[in-house]
């Protein structure tokens, strides 16, 4: 596109310069004379489209990048001219410098640097109008571009149009420029400083304008003076639009810019503000803990209101009060704060109220401090005020409505930021205790065997199933020898990871004493011993360890705490609850332990039924709060007396889901079903 | 949920237990009975008679004590428990550990007998 400018600018200079040589020497040119007007509209559309890409659509340039692409243009311009004017000082008066050709040469270069300007300032004055532009405005700019080309051709065409109609045309075009230029609306986004830069090379801008003005007029009226088909720049009347609206849009920028100079604080610091209340919002994302969510809440509050000084008291989760200063002294604050309570101002920082109060007033009479002016606002989370935020100013009444309202909001934010940071970290550790238990569940699970012993004499079935908290229900069974099958059932105080913590170590005493054939006291009292050190204070586990004898048809067994078995006599077709004592596993801890556990003895017939089952069983409740208790767990067994054990259990869970009326379990619910044949 | 109250008569502690002890309540009553004891009570006598569960945690708490009493010759008598509550300490074997008696009276008895 440059090139294609260059070219045509360089086929005008030839052409104008054969027009106006044949001109001088009388002659009729080989060339149309209206070619250097053709060349010279190509320039323009070459530039036209060269700018446009360079400057229209580059996306990285701001408003003060825009003005100074026009001001480096014309700085560019304004030298190449310069250096042309010093050359024509330096050959002084010779013959060449008064050669009409010399200045035409001249001219047109001037001519092609002020165009190249005036479309460089014209695509940047685009850019800026159309700025937020709405569908009407782009309507406008579209109309205004077409009568401008329009006009470029109605140059060279000379009499297409008649008198009238050009000035219908012109004042169109001239009320556009004008409508148009009333769009300013990128001022109002720049900063204090850009402003002074765009001031600054704005006025630069008029004054290459000038220049170029000045030096192609003198030109032109040097060549016009000694050659009379010379066509005068100032005859293209496109120039001269393109000319009058790139000054006068430059005219308006300049005074909007001025005029908005004193302003331009205030809108830095409304924006600030926004900028502001965003980084509150942010900080819970962002922020690693509350006290940068405060911080963050200090520092904007002092900023938008221009305070001294400020301070805020949070009560923390804990309950207690942590202060935090700006510009004052802990000592300071707590000074104020005695000194309002002391002459009995009922105000926020004495949490009496929860509404923003402007106590200034009150701080007339303080001596010691030099702050004048005082405004408090609550903190509010979840509806519960949880802190105080404090502003001070050494100018007395300093405190504005507008400032009340800013610091409330961004109060506001803040409480809003600490409460979701609140709820994000309950989540947090919500999701770090269920992924825990989920843990200790596949822990526990992983504990109960995979497959129980079977004999020809028993068989056996087990169930357990524990609620969403992780239990301490643990079943096991040991063939100890062909003839001797160990098995055990117990329960853990508590729930949760120590619980299956302790679930395991049982599994471990049960495995390695019970291969020991010993009598279930004495593995009671081995378990004890074992385990008297690992259950911390206050915990313990129930257990009955039993030893099935097939050879002699018997089972001896010993209880420590753990639910009293119910044996099925098949004889009786009834089912009764052993009697005996023993204390559980861990609440004795010396060596008296024997006195307390005993071995007890009974005799199996094939169809005869043992039921071991664990608290949860029985302490089930219906919707009524009444518990399953042994005595329903008693008639179940009688009633499916003659199932096998596997369809017995189920339908014992059956009748126990069904009791309690839910699939949701409060407690664990552990069966083992041993069935003699 | 449970209600603890604290009485004195007689030179003794009456910890009265209202309501339902299960493991988060269970803290409650530790912390009464170890006030109790921090205060230099030697005598202790717990009112179940409006105790309506215990749970193994409930248990625990009285179980954890056991060794703690002895070694500072303090005595604690549980009495008035309904017969639901009474199995559940009969099941875990702590009816032989620790003292229970029926009523307030026998309690009182007891307890005078055990700190001759």
């Amino acid at each position: 596109m440059f090139m294609g400018a260059t070219l045509s600018w360089i086929v005008m200079v030839f052409s104008d310069v054969t027009v106006l040589f044949s001109d001088l020497k009388g002659l009729t040119p080989d060339i149309p004379f209206w070619l250097p007007r053709i060349t010279l509209d190509l320039f323009i559309i070459c530039l036209f489209y060269y700018y446009r890409f360079k400057i229209e659509k580059d996306e990285s340039l701001n408003f003060t990048d825009l003005l100074w692409k026009v001001f480096a243009t014309g700085l560019v311009a304004t030298v190449i001219s310069l250096s042309l004017r010093l050359l024509d000082f330096l050959l002084g008066s010779t013959k060449l410098s008064s050669n009409i050709f010399f200045i035409e040469v001249e001219y047109l270069i001037c001519l092609g640097l002020m165009l190249s300007f005036l479309i460089a300032a014209y695509t940047s004055w685009k850019r800026l109008i159309l700025y937020q532009k709405s569908k009407w405005l782009l309507r406008g700019w579209t109309v205004f571009e077409l009568a401008l080309l329009v006009v470029m051709v109605s140059d060279n065409l000379e009499v297409v149009f008649s008198e009238w109609m050009l000035t219908t045309i012109s004042i169109i075009t001239g009320l556009l420029a004008l409508i148009l230029s009333a769009n300013m609306k990128w001022v109002a986004y720049l900063n204090f400083r850009q402003k002074w830069t765009s001031l600054l090379l704005l006025l630069l801008s008029f004054f290459y304008l000038g220049y170029f003005f000045y030096t192609v007029n003198r030109f032109s009226d040097e060549i016009s003076a000694q050659s009379s088909s010379f066509l005068d720049f100032k005859a293209h009347v496109f120039n001269m639009y393109l000319f009058s609206f790139v000054m006068l849009y430059a005219i308006f920028s300049f005074l909007v810019i001025l005029f908005n100079l004193p302003t331009s604080s205030v809108f830095e610091q409304k924006l600030e503000e926004v900028v502001n209340f965003q980084r509150i919002s942010q900080s819970v994302q962002t922020e690693q803990n509350e006290e940068s969510v405060y911080q963050i809440l200090l520092e904007s509050s002092v900023s938008s209101v221009f305070a001294d000084a400020a301070w805020l008291e949070v009560k923390g989760e804990q309950e207690q009060s942590r202060v935090q200063t700006l510009n004052i002294t802990e000592t300071e604050a707590l000074k104020i704060q005695q000194h309002l309570n002391g002459r009995n101002v009922k105000g926020i920082l004495d949490e009496s109220t929860d509404r923003t109060r402007n106590l200034s007033d009150h701080l007339a009479s303080l001596k010691g401090t030099r702050y004048r002016s005082l405004m408090a606002f609550p903190i509010h989370v979840k509806g519960e005020k949880i802190g105080t935020l404090a502003l001070l100013k050494e100018l007395p009444d300093g405190f504005n409505k507008e400032m009340t309202q800013i610091v409330s909001a961004f109060a506001n934010q803040a409480g809003i930021s600490i409460e979701n940071f609140r709820l994000l970290k309950e989540a947090l550790q919500n999701e770090r205790y269920k992924e825990e238990l989920k843990i200790a569940k596949t822990v526990q699970k992983s504990l109960l065997p995979q497959h129980l012993e079977s004999d020809s004499d028993f068989e056996i079935a087990a169930f357990s199933e524990s609620a969403d908290e992780v239990g301490g229900d643990y079943y096991d069974t040991l063939r100890i020898s062909p003839n001797h099958v160990g098995l055990i059932i117990a329960d853990v105080s508590g729930k949760g990871t120590t619980a299956a913590f302790h679930m395991s170590q049982m599994k471990g005493i049960f495995h390695s004493l019970a291969q020991q054939e010993m009598e279930p006291k004495t593995f009671m009292i081995r378990a004890n011993e074992a385990l008297k050190y690992c259950l911390e204070r206050g915990s313990f586990i129930s257990a009955t360890y039993f030893v099935v004898n097939s050879l002699d048809k018997k089972i001896l067994y010993s209880r420590a705490g753990h639910c009293p078995v119910l044996v099925y006599r098949r004889a009786d077709q009834s089912a009764q609850f052993l009697t005996d004592k023993g204390a559980a596993l861990g609440m004795v801890k010396g060596k008296d332990y024997c006195n307390f556990v005993e071995t007890r003895e009974f005799q199996y017939q094939p169809g005869d039924i043992m039921v071991l089952y664990t608290d949860g069983i029985t302490e089930a409740k219906n919707h009524k709060g009444e518990e399953f208790g042994l005595e329903m767990l008693r008639k179940s067994v009688e009633e499916f007396s003659e199932l096998t054990p596997k369809e017995m259990q189920d339908e014992l869970i059956r009748r126990l889901y069904e009791y309690t009326g839910t699939e949701e379990i409060n407690d664990d619910y552990t069966t083992m079903i041993v069935k003699f044949r | 949920m449970v209600q603890i109250r604290r009485l004195q008569e007689e030179g003794a502690e009456i910890l009265a237990v209202v309501g339902e002890i299960d493991a988060s309540s269970s803290i409650e009553l530790d912390l009464a009975i170890a006030k109790a004891v921090g205060e230099g009570v030697k005598r202790i006598l717990i009112d179940c008679s409006a105790l309506e569960y215990i749970s193994s945690a409930g248990l625990g708490v009285f179980m954890s004590y056991i060794e703690e009493f002895r070694d500072k010759n303090i005595h604690m008598v549980l009495f008035g428990m309904k017969e639901k509550v009474a199995n559940t300490f009969n099941i875990l074997g702590l009816a032989d550990l620790l003292h229970i008696r029926p009523s307030k009276q026998e309690a009182k008895k007891l307890i005078n007998e055990l700190s001759l």
